[in-house]
């Protein structure tokens, strides 16, 4: 037990730096935090990732696959600018929130609204059991699975959903699940002018 | 009037909390007995003073005292009582006055309890304390001042965010709080250790109460937020692995560690640097948790109200406990020499496998958390970290953590066989497989629900197999009774905790067979799901005290015989022009029927329904862990504490 002292003569220099090694983690992390509060006043980062960059400019293409397993055909970048609103949808099966907002999806695929689908992350049968489940709301859908198109929209999370008028210029975004008051508060303006 | 006395009696908190953190701990430094023993009473002072001011706001809540700011913001004459009393800790002012009167409490509580501990180390542990709360306390006044008052009064509040009006809502943050703060106390006695530069047997033993209690408290308040997430929010999952819900997993995982490092260096005399650092970790966690929900660097449902401000103000608390206590650790544990010796296959070498463990996923967690944020911040680029990041990584690290959770407590102490280990529990790893197998073939599912299932049979026996060895069940039944008697309430309870987990893990794998069904469907229709048949009979119109809504009938039946009516209600708050889903859920103990009411349109309406196996044991397993924990508290060693150090010392050598 009489130890004070004999312990604190040499310990080996590896030792040593292991025991700063927590101090130089946490002042790293403290310097980045204390960056994103000086960001969050000037307005240089916004953790709510809202309002998108991408507003008033055009959707970023991609070239991704169909859903396999499925017979909804996929689109390419063109089908974005085809004339006429779209909404593009990012969801995956295994996002909770995404089942909350299903049944709005299905109202806007019965009124006639152009919704195509991002299949985020997923895997296809998966995908395909969810649809089975709970009804295919989409015109056309393909499956990013490894994330690349999440990444050029800048995508928040699952689901999200980006309006586009009929020449492929992104108006309106929307992070989270759309509830119905989302859809009649905020998007059925923005149908009716891009109509 | 009241207000002022509360705003008064936060003031002079502060002042005793000062003097509670520089004078006993001069006293200890300079071996000055009167000073050190100033540390109780100014503990007790701070108690009080707390007290008044939390029981002035609770009554300003009470009152409907439309003259006090946060009432008005949060509160409304309308409210059942209950709500506007847990109104006064469901915004970020009230709550850190909560914070802090635990605090306090805590405080309190080493020095009353600790008339076992040596002179300075009572007061170095009240001393670190009192930093603790002088830091909060100035954070408050300066910062957050719950008291303030708006002239001339509004007619009345508006109303506290509808989600939080649940009687669920209004015990977990109490209890959460209690885990948090509980945590601040292991890390006092770490800090005062690495002042000393001892930490030994008895150490050990003062530490791991405080551990025990942070953790089980901390057990109990995820699970009820995990229950109320459940059955408020509506979404029919129960963990989302959102940053504040991780945030409060962080210190959990710490905690857990060091509740069994601790028993290591009580035992043993190992694992001392090890131990103090956790102890430091898991507070450090619990403050990250705070700055986290509190700053609004983070985007979440969790979130307080944003005010960068405040996050800068956090920011350095943080970096001068943090940062200090980091400092000091790498100044001063390097005198901290370990003294017992162990082979890797031993009780000590399981308990160090968990801390590996347990530590390993915390990093995961953790840099799940922090990396969107800081991918946004460096990167510039929005990321969101989901389920199948933690899945894909929480899951393999949690593997070999449950095979060595019912193993590690039939090892030898510094040196096991694993035959006579597997000999032990043979029998519980095939009835596990044979769990796995099954509920794989019948299930035709993805593998992870039938590996939960042998993962929870595995555990509970587990638990089984070691309370009978101890109590020598198969080898000399007629004294086991007397034996189990006699069996320190520290084994049951471990026993206990560990039966309790695998109970969680069994409702898990239960969720991992759950399903769901979305239909919109006219009055008289029926869906079935889950072996039941749901009709919807009809919706009509309900109101509530300070709110309307529509609620629909769903009777159940199974096999023509009827099970339940389910009544899911939509409700819509008019003053925080908010709505709410407020779900149906019958719970038989082997699933729950989970209905939730959505939109109506033209004659139909949205009913979203699941169809959950073992639901409620994820929390009732929450609940048999946390009172494993609180039986391990009871256990007479804890309660007596170590009379002195030496003879502690000599109880582990022997």
């Amino acid at each position: 037990m009489e130890e004070t002292g004999a312990g604190k003569s040499r310990a080996p220099l590896g030792r040593r730096v292991l025991l700063w090694a927590p101090l130089g983690l946490a002042a790293g992390a403290g310097v980045g935090f204390w960056a994103m509060l000086r960001g969050m006043r000037d307005g240089s980062y916004d953790p709510r990732g809202v309002p998108s960059a991408l507003l008033g400019k055009p959707a970023p293409g991609f070239a991704l696959p169909a859903v396999q397993g499925l017979s909804t055909p996929g689109f390419g970048p063109e089908a974005l600018a085809a004339g006429g609103p779209v909404l593009l949808n990012f969801w995956a099966s295994w996002c909770v929130p995404c089942v909350v907002e299903h049944p709005q999806l299905m109202a806007l695929q019965r009124r006639g609204v152009k919704l195509f689908g991002v299949n985020y992350k997923d895997k296809p049968a998966d995908a395909a059991r969810f649809l089975a489940q709970h009804g295919n709301p989409f015109g056309a859908l393909v499956a990013d699975a490894e994330g690349r198109a999440g990444i050029d929209y800048g995508l928040y999370g699952v689901p999200e959903t980006y309006l586009l008028d009929g020449r492929g210029i992104v108006r309106w975004r929307w992070a989270g699940p759309m509830m119905p008051d989302t859809v009649s508060a905020e998007l059925e303006p923005l149908l009716r002018r891009y109509a | 009037m009241i207000p002022e006395l509360g705003h008064f009696a936060l003031a002079l908190a502060l002042a005793l909390s000062l003097a509670q953190a520089v004078l006993p701990l001069i006293g200890a430094q300079r071996g000055d007995a009167r000073l050190m023993t100033a540390g109780p009473g100014l503990a007790a002072g701070v108690l009080l003073a707390v007290g008044s001011a939390f029981a002035a706001l609770l009554w300003s809540f009470a009152e409907n005292d439309t003259t006090v700011s946060v009432v008005v913001q949060n509160s409304h004459s309308a409210k059942p009582m209950l709500y506007k009393l847990a109104g006064a800790w469901g915004n970020h002012e009230g709550s850190m006055v909560l914070w802090v009167l635990i605090l306090a409490l805590c405080g309190a509580a080493v020095s009353g309890f600790g008339r076992g501990l040596p002179g300075a180390l009572r007061a170095r542990v009240l001393a670190v304390l009192g930093m603790i709360g002088t830091g909060f306390l100035t954070f408050i006044l300066a910062t957050s001042n719950p008291f303030s008052r708006v002239w001339p009064p509004p007619m009345d509040g508006q109303g506290l965010n509808p989600v939080l009006q649940d009687p669920g809502l209004a015990f977990h943050p109490p209890l959460l709080y209690l885990g948090y703060v509980g945590t601040a106390v292991t890390f006092a006695f770490a800090i005062a250790a690495l002042i000393e530069g001892r930490v030994d047997a008895a150490w050990g033993r003062w530490v791991r109460p405080w551990a025990l209690a942070s953790w089980s408290f901390l057990t109990l308040g995820i699970a009820l937020g995990s229950w109320w997430a459940y059955y408020e929010l509506g979404w029919g999952g129960y963990w989302f692995w959102d940053p504040v819900e991780n945030a409060s997993l962080l210190p959990w995982l710490a905690g857990c560690a060091l509740l069994h490092s601790a028993i290591v260096v009580e035992k043993r005399e190992a694992l001392k640097t090890w131990s103090v650092l956790l102890a430091i970790l898991a507070f450090s966690m619990s403050l990250l948790g705070t700055f986290l929900v509190r700053s609004g660097v983070l985007n979440s449902v969790h979130a307080f109200a944003n005010d960068p401000e405040r996050g800068v103000f956090i920011l350095g608390l943080l970096l001068l406990t943090i940062g200090g206590a980091f400092a000091l650790f790498a100044w001063r544990a390097p005198s901290l020499s370990p003294t017992g010796l162990f082979a890797p296959i031993s009780r000590e070498g399981a308990l160090v496998l968990n801390n590996l463990l347990l530590c390993t996923i915390a990093a995961v967690v953790l840099a799940g958390t922090l990396y969107p944020m800081f991918a946004d911040l460096m990167l510039k680029a929005k990321i969101s970290v989901g389920p199948p990041f933690y899945q894909a990584t929480v899951f393999p690290l949690a593997l070999p953590l449950i095979l060595a959770m019912a193993a590690g407590p039939l090892m030898a102490w510094k040196r096991a066989r694993p035959w006579p280990v597997l000999q032990r529990l043979w029998w519980a790893g095939l009835i596990a497989l044979g769990a796995i197998v099954t509920v794989w073939l019948v299930q035709r599912r993805p593998i992870l629900p039938a590996l939960g299932f042998g993962a929870a049979a595995w555990l509970i026996l587990g638990a089984l197999a070691d309370v009978a060895e101890r109590i020598a069940l198969f080898s000399r039944p007629r004294a086991a009774f007397a034996r189990a008697r006699g069996l320190p309430r520290s084994a049951w309870g471990g026993a206990v905790a560990h039966a309790g987990f695998g109970v969680t893990l069994l409702g898990m794998a239960g969720m991992g067979l759950a399903t769901e069904r979305l239909a919109a469907v006219r009055p008289g229709e029926s869906i079935s799901l889950g072996g039941y048949e749901w009709k919807l009979e009809g919706v009509r119109d309900v109101v509530g005290p300070n709110w309307a809504g529509r609620q629909a009938t769903v009777t159940v039946t199974r096999d023509g015989a009827p099970v339940t009516v389910l009544l899911p209600e939509k409700r819509n708050f008019p003053l925080a022009r908010q709505s709410t889903t407020e779900a149906a859920i019958h719970t038989t103990m082997a699933s729950d029927l989970y209905a939730v009411m959505g939109e109506e349109e033209n004659g139909t309406a949205t009913l979203r329904l699941h169809y959950n196996p073992l639901a409620p044991w994820i929390w009732l397993g929450g609940a048999i862990m946390a009172l494993g924990g609180g039986l391990s508290l009871s256990d007479r060693r804890a309660r007596v504490g170590a009379p002195a150090r030496r003879a502690a010392a000599g109880a582990a050598k022997a």
